[in-house]
């Protein structure tokens, strides 16, 4: 299928793009490391293992900020959008394709930065990775449609978390909710049905973001 | 080929193009000119499709699988090689025989050895002529180009003249220039912008 | 200049005046006292129905934006922005009535446990963005494109950031204080009926008026382009 090629030609060249680079996803482990050393020193003596927990997700949310901050910045630079947005494909393959990179970098970063959680304060369980995941895609749909935005206007790096951060709202709910709740499953169908209603409005809506 | 009638174009409180009229046949050949400012850009980008007018109409009779646009930015990745970035886009534009087209591109605008060098090590010259590869890449039947000898050398004037000999009459183009004297030979109309 | 509507302005904005206050009239003097909040709870008939007006205000952006995206109409953005507008301005009525209600009723200026007033928190931040996204970009289709996407993001975030904080509940701390509307019987119906209706005619009244205002400023900057 033609739509399923052109999301993989593209999403090839983001992850190679992000590989030569070396940038945003060392950046992105430090940042969410250093994250939880502050958090070691942001909670008082005894607060419980949940408000531990609770932290964890500010910290995905705001590495993945920074991840997503840069996702459009290739683009962006000498206008090579326009060279995206003048080929027959549809645009919206554009967007899925950089959120799935995006989703690799944010997952690879995650891979490193959970066992380092469950080293600094306490184990995860399965109902928390089934959640991260979820989240990330949430995250990662949404992150990228918005990228695109934030990085055509002029106020660029200070939009995009305000834009954000919103919609990141319920993710943190849904996240935090799985996390630390006995029995998850709600939370993680909420999950779920964030990432479809958002992941269809983005896919719907992307060419109106990079056409006139 | 393209029809335009009193195309207008603003941005913001700027008003950029104005009441333009124009047809371009096909297989015709127009030469665009004006001073800086004068929205020479833009009309190019509105006929390309990446921009649309703020009154008037314009009908470009070709689907974007066959228009090239050369931009004053060449529209490449600079941290990808030539041959990353041309395969890129000739599978985006599903170019047959992508491979050997690539070859044959990069080899006529004396590109080949450097092939598998990052684009930010190009000169300005060289990454001028890749992007000219990119434009020719999908075969197009409209070419829009932006001011197109305006980063090359000699060398790679005599490439683009050699390449517009071979197209004009055939394809249809809308070149921008600040020395129509040079595409005076294959030129069969004239837009000038005040 | 603009096509004319079914309702001239004027009486519109008559019909606000006298809408909003006989709401004021029979909230005030009319409806009877609530056996267990007493006179305070009488804020709640506005804060209900500015509320909805709200929400109505941003459905009516999402639907502009809609047609802006879809038909082209060339009128929309304009309308999507002015529709955003008021509806941030009821939303601040929202949560600058459901606060005072809150200080009456259990004397703190802020309760999350109240859904609808953390919603409108979230909903605040959202359009606020909203407005820092339109300023940030120059006027034009890419502008009216970015702000009609965004404002269909709000409406669909309406109802997930209403499930979000249900369920939230579980697990974020508790508070024991909520509010409670009146039961609904006889005069307070009619009252908070009043109201609304009131709210929704005034909505659209100041709707119409910022909508003209920027009209005759698109208008006179095209003048002076010449």
């Amino acid at each position: 299928m033609n739509y399923v090629a052109d999301v993989r030609a593209l999403a090839r060249k983001d992850l190679l793009l992000e590989l030569r680079a070396r940038d945003t996803l060392p950046a992105m482990l430090l940042f969410v490391v250093a994250t939880f050393v502050v958090f070691h020193f942001s909670l008082p003596a005894h607060s419980s293992q949940l408000a531990a927990s609770g932290l964890l997700w500010v910290a995905i949310v705001f590495t993945a900020l920074l991840g997503l901050g840069r996702a459009f910045v290739p683009e962006r630079e000498q206008h090579v959008l326009d060279g995206l947005v003048l080929a027959p494909c549809d645009r919206s393959a554009i967007w899925l394709a950089k959120g799935i990179a995006t989703f690799a970098f944010l997952g690879a970063a995650e891979v490193v930065a959970l066992p380092v959680f469950a080293l600094f304060f306490h184990g995860i369980g399965i109902a928390t990775v089934a959640a991260v995941v979820l989240a990330d895609v949430g995250i990662c749909a949404v992150g990228t449609f918005l990228g695109a935005m934030a990085v055509a206007t002029r106020a660029r790096d200070l939009l995009l978390p305000l834009l954000f951060l919103p919609l990141a709202i319920p993710i943190v709910v849904g996240g935090v909710g799985a996390s630390v709740v006995s029995s998850p499953g709600r939370y993680i169908w909420f999950l779920a049905l964030y990432d479809v209603v958002f992941g269809v409005l983005c896919w719907a809506t992307f060419e109106y973001v990079v056409t006139e | 080929m393209i029809r335009a009638r009193k195309l207008g174009k603003r941005f913001g409180d700027k008003r950029v193009l104005r009441g333009l009229d124009f047809d371009l046949a096909p297989g015709g050949f127009a030469v665009v000119t004006g001073p800086n400012g004068c929205g020479k850009t833009t009309l190019l980008r509105i006929c390309a499709g990446l921009a649309v007018p703020s009154e008037g109409t314009i009908d470009v009779d070709a689907p974007r699988a066959a228009i090239g646009y050369l931009a004053h930015d060449p529209l490449v990745y600079r941290e990808l090689t030539a041959l990353e970035n041309l395969d890129l886009y000739g599978r985006l534009y599903r170019v047959p025989e992508r491979r050997e087209r690539i070859g044959m591109l990069l080899e006529r605008f004396g590109l080949w050895d450097a092939r598998h060098q990052r684009v930010a090590s190009y000169s300005r010259g060289m990454t001028q002529r890749l992007a000219l590869c990119r434009v020719l890449l999908h075969g197009p039947e409209l070419l829009v180009l932006d001011e197109p000898y305006s980063a090359l050398d000699a060398a790679g004037a005599e490439l683009l003249d050699a390449q517009l000999d071979e197209l004009h009459g055939d394809k249809t183009l809308l070149v921008s220039t600040h020395d129509p004297g040079r595409v005076a030979p294959f030129a069969t109309a004239q837009i000038a912008l005040a | 200049m603009g096509r004319s509507y079914r309702i001239p302005l004027p009486a519109l904005a008559a019909a606000s005046l006298a809408l909003v206050t006989l709401a004021l009239v029979l909230v005030f003097y009319v409806a009877p006292n609530d056996a267990s909040q007493g006179f305070s709870q009488r804020i709640f008939y506005f804060h209900v129905s500015i509320a909805l007006t709200a929400y109505a205000c941003f459905g009516a952006g999402a639907w502009k934006a809609l047609r802006h995206l879809w038909k082209r109409d060339p009128r929309a953005d304009l309308e999507s922005y002015v529709a955003v507008h008021q509806g941030v301005i009821f939303g601040s009525l929202v949560l600058l009535t459901g606060s005072i209600w809150a200080k009456i009723s259990w004397g703190h200026w802020w309760l999350w446990s109240e859904d609808e007033l953390v919603l409108f928190l979230v909903l605040f931040l959202f359009y606020a963005a909203y407005f820092m996204l339109r300023f940030s970009v120059d006027p034009g289709p890419q502008r009216a494109n970015f702000s009609a996407v965004y404002a269909l993001f709000g409406v669909v975030l309406i109802p997930v950031s209403f499930l979000a904080i249900r369920i939230a509940k579980s697990f974020v701390h508790p508070q024991v204080f909520t509010l409670h509307g009146p039961n609904f019987g006889g005069w307070m119906l009619v009252t908070y009926c009043v109201a609304q209706i009131a709210m929704l005619v005034f909505a659209h009244t100041l709707y119409r008026v910022e909508l003209v205002g920027k009209r005759i400023d698109a208008r006179l900057r095209e003048l002076r382009l010449g």
